[in-house]
């Protein structure tokens, strides 16, 4: 008796907080998917199934593969940038592991939105890199790149690749160079050490860094709009135009439903593997 | 003998510090070699040099005639057992087993029957499928092993291979090496702080100092017959006395005249001042002659022996006696401490003048 109440009184402000803030407007979102929109905004409450037929029309159906393919890109970029990355980090000596540490997450430091107008400045057609490649004459016009597709995965690369460094670090740092020392004393030259014995290892971080920047990535609607020029939709934007633009909120609560259920599909499959890979070491 | 694995001049030094100061060694095909010594006296980086994870500054390593010096890790014919085991964490005992003859390309068939073999020779063929993580100590290092025997190196290195299993498993694992060193007539070479475990294993033990040799012989010469106070320091009980060598043994100003013999006439000459070494095993107590007479301190009885602290006028330190059975004397008491010239064992005074008298 006295421990249960010991426990809730550690657990209360946590979950109560959670409760009032997340699982009563999740909650809201999801009964919003049952009901029509009124004439002028709102909510009448007769139930339909029109937000769901409506939810995969070819329409807001592309939108969504755009945003899976932005996203996924921008995942794999993460990853390929990050990985050696990680690796190079997590065998710098001390000090230096920490200067490098810091630097990575310095960003995080300045405003998201500020640094994504920075890279308006930097991708204009007046900007930076489009004045320095006219001014070495490697091209005679400005190149349109900003309000593209690559501009987007730019952006969200650029916000999120902490993301997919930190994980993949912790896990290089924490392996035993001896496991290393062992496959080449078996016969392993370092290409083979690596495929055969740090990467199996690294996998269940890879796969969280991966969810860490996939997650962010296909929800994010201030990178597309600011660097998409509007022009490249994704689920995001879609999201909050039917919230604050149709004012249409069953049919926004309804997409916001499918892409929450997607990504809890996706953490539930990470959660899987890494139990899987780590050899049951938490089952 | 003729030498199947040859270090030559081997040196090696992180910055500062000399971690091999030039080790020259031989070992025959098939022998049981250990090396010995206290932590930081090189024995590691001579083991990762065997192995090929350091280079050393100058000199050679020759194994079967082949100048292993510059090669790969990966591409020498040795293989070692880490003290840490280094198992795959994410393989299990099978494949751990099977990744090095992987790496061999050898068809899959003999892959599984080679690993078959090993499971059975080191008995943990139920535990086949096992990950690392569920196994016992002493399972753990039975894998390791497996991994390293099944490539068949002509050179099996085994690092601390006793240190981390708890004592009844450690006298029956060093049996259980021994029998296989025999069975499968690989050389085996053992880097060990523990004497105990040098000692019960290696036909010969070269005992390490400071980055160099001091001494290179069988276990029972190791300690019938140190050569230098270092080795007669670091392997089993002595007692030490100080003075000047002489024809019949010591002679010390404050004890007088006291009998032994040197192992090494090259390293001891007569006149010069010289350490004596006396086992405590070898002091007996009141048999009639007298080299040396004191008072007993304390008795200390261990069932099978007893052993004895006997203060003696004149050292400093109370002199050690271990004899067989129950002590027969009580402290306070008076007694006559005395040994025979060829149980006692001059040596060097220090092992600065050791190491060049060895060099």
């Amino acid at each position: 008796m006295k421990r249960s109440l010991e426990r809730l009184t550690l657990l209360g402000p946590g979950l109560g907080y959670l409760t009032v803030l997340m699982v009563v407007p999740l909650a809201l979102v999801l009964s919003y998917t049952i009901f029509q929109r009124g004439r002028f905004g709102g909510l009448v409450y007769e139930p339909t199934t029109e937000n769901f037929l409506r939810a995969v029309d070819p329409l807001y159906l592309d939108v969504l593969v755009t945003s899976v393919e932005i996203a996924g890109v921008t995942t794999v970029l993460a990853l390929l940038l990050g990985f050696p990355t990680a690796y190079v980090i997590a065998r710098l000596p001390g000090k230096w592991k920490t200067i490098a540490l810091v630097g990575l997450v310095l960003p995080f430091w300045t405003n998201f939105l500020i640094r994504t107008y920075a890279w308006i400045v930097l991708l204009s057609p007046a900007g930076m890199i489009n004045d320095a490649l006219t001014g070495w004459g490697l091209i005679d016009e400005p190149l349109q790149l900003l309000y593209t597709k690559p501009a987007i995965v730019a952006g969200l690369l650029y916000a999120y690749l902490p993301l997919m460094v930190l994980p993949l670090f912790a896990a290089l740092e924490k392996q035993d160079d001896q496991l290393l020392e062992a496959a080449a004393n078996l016969g392993a030259r370092p290409a083979k050490a690596f495929l055969t014995v740090t990467l199996p290892l690294t996998l269940p971080a890879v796969i969280t860094g991966c969810v860490f920047v996939f997650v962010p990535s296909i929800g994010n609607f201030v990178v597309p709009e600011l660097l998409g020029g509007g022009q490249t939709a994704m689920v995001g934007n879609l999201i909050r135009d039917q919230f604050l633009k149709a004012r249409d909120w069953p049919f926004g609560a309804t997409l916001a439903l499918i892409l929450v259920a997607m990504l809890m599909l996706l953490l539930m499959l990470q959660a899987w593997s890494a139990r899987r890979l780590t050899g049951d070491k938490n089952a | 003998m003729t030498a199947f694995l040859s270090l030559d001049g081997v040196r090696r030094s992180f910055g500062d510090v000399t971690a091999l100061d030039g080790v020259s060694l031989d070992v025959a095909e098939g022998e049981f070699f250990a090396l010995l010594g206290p932590s930081g006296c090189g024995k590691t980086t001579l083991l990762r040099i065997l192995a090929g994870f350091e280079t050393p500054d100058s000199g050679t390593v020759t194994l079967a005639g082949e100048d292993l010096t510059r090669v790969p890790a990966h591409q020498r014919p040795v293989n070692l057992m880490f003290q840490s085991y280094a198992l795959f964490p994410h393989l299990s005992v099978e494949k751990n087993i099977a990744y090095g003859l992987h790496r061999e390309g050898l068809p899959k068939a003999e892959i599984t029957q080679r690993v078959g073999e090993v499971l059975e020779r080191v008995g943990l063929a139920p535990a086949a499928k096992r990950r690392p993580h569920q196994l016992s100590g002493g399972q753990r290092q039975r894998v390791a092993l497996a991994r390293a025997i099944v490539k068949r190196p002509r050179l099996l290195l085994l690092d601390e291979p006793l240190s981390a299993l708890d004592r009844k498993v450690r006298a029956e694992m060093q049996l259980w090496l021994k029998q296989l060193q025999h069975e499968v007539g690989i050389t085996f070479v053992v880097v060990t702080h523990d004497q105990e475990e040098a000692m019960s294993m290696a036909d010969r033990i070269a005992v390490l100092h400071q980055g160099a040799v001091e001494q290179v012989d069988s276990p029972v010469a190791l300690y019938g017959a140190p050569r230098t106070w270092f080795v007669a320091d670091f392997i089993g009980g002595n007692n030490f006395f100080s003075g000047t060598a002489t024809e019949a043994g010591l002679s010390s100003e404050a004890l007088g005249q006291l009998p032994g013999t040197t192992s090494d006439q090259s390293a001891v000459s007569v006149g010069e001042p010289a350490v004596l070494a006396v086992r405590p095993e070898q002091i007996t107590l009141n048999d009639g002659d007298s080299v040396l007479s004191g008072t007993v301190l304390d008795v200390s009885f261990y069932g099978g022996t007893s052993r004895i602290a006997v203060e003696v006028p004149g050292h400093g330190t109370p002199v050690l006696v271990h004899r067989h059975g129950a002590p027969v004397v009580v402290p306070q008491q008076a007694v006559d401490l005395s040994w025979g010239t060829a149980d006692a064992v001059l040596v060097p005074p220090s092992s600065a003048t050791a190491a060049s008298a060895a060099a």
